[in-house]
């Protein structure tokens, strides 16, 4: 799934280890959210939200916005 | 990489149980090739060195249960999958292979070898897709 996390990430000037760290997980997990290869259970997902203090919409891209956006 | 206590718990039981099976297995061999197991305890003494490897199962389950980062638990996941489907399919073939009087008989336990070399390639596949986990 599409996210901003990275760009959220950088803003902060926080490494992957920083961001994983803030939310108990592995710098792999962090890897793998922000390259989009793995999307977050939904309990994650709003650690992540609010951890930024932003709704989940606004860090994840929704597949199927994405998806009518491109049509 | 910074692996997590579940992790360390995990290998700690399978260092155990190796041990274990060696324990049970080295004098189970050697008393049945000397004949020396009374036939009173033979299905014990046969059953024992096999336990350890079922504690191997019991631990990558308690791992699974035990672990919190969700993403490291799913890339183990995907590895018993694949341990389970390629033992599975080979134990299959070989059985009808075997049923067909193609190739001789094999003991039921290289089913178990197999899975833990599917684990392996688990851990490769991992690899090749996500970037993460070993072969």
């Amino acid at each position: 799934m599409e996210n901003k996390l990275r760009v959220l990430r950088a803003e902060r000037s926080w490494s992957q280890q920083d961001l994983a760290e803030r939310l108990e997980v592995s710098r792999q997990s962090v890897n793998a959210i922000e390259t989009g290869k793995y999307d977050p259970s939904l309990p994650l997902a709003f650690r992540i939200a609010e951890l930024f203090s932003l709704p989940i919409e606004e860090i994840f891209v929704s597949p199927s916005r994405r998806s009518s956006k491109a049509i | 990489m910074a692996r997590s206590s579940a992790w360390k718990r995990y290998n700690v039981r399978v260092i155990w149980l190796t041990l274990l099976y060696g324990a049970f297995l080295l004098p189970a061999v050697y008393g049945f090739k000397h004949q020396l197991v009374p036939h009173s305890i033979a299905y014990l003494v046969a059953i024992l060195p096999a336990l350890p490897i079922v504690g191997i199962f019991v631990a990558i389950g308690r791992y699974l249960v035990e672990e919190q980062d969700e993403y490291v638990r799913m890339l183990m996941v995907r590895q018993t999958l694949w341990a389970s489907g390629v033992s599975l399919s080979a134990a299959t073939i070989w059985g009808f292979l075997e049923s067909f009087g193609l190739i001789g008989r094999v003991d039921g336990y290289y089913v178990v070898i197999a899975w833990f070399f599917g684990l392996g390639i688990g851990g490769c596949v991992n690899k090749l897709t996500l970037g993460d986990g070993g072969c």
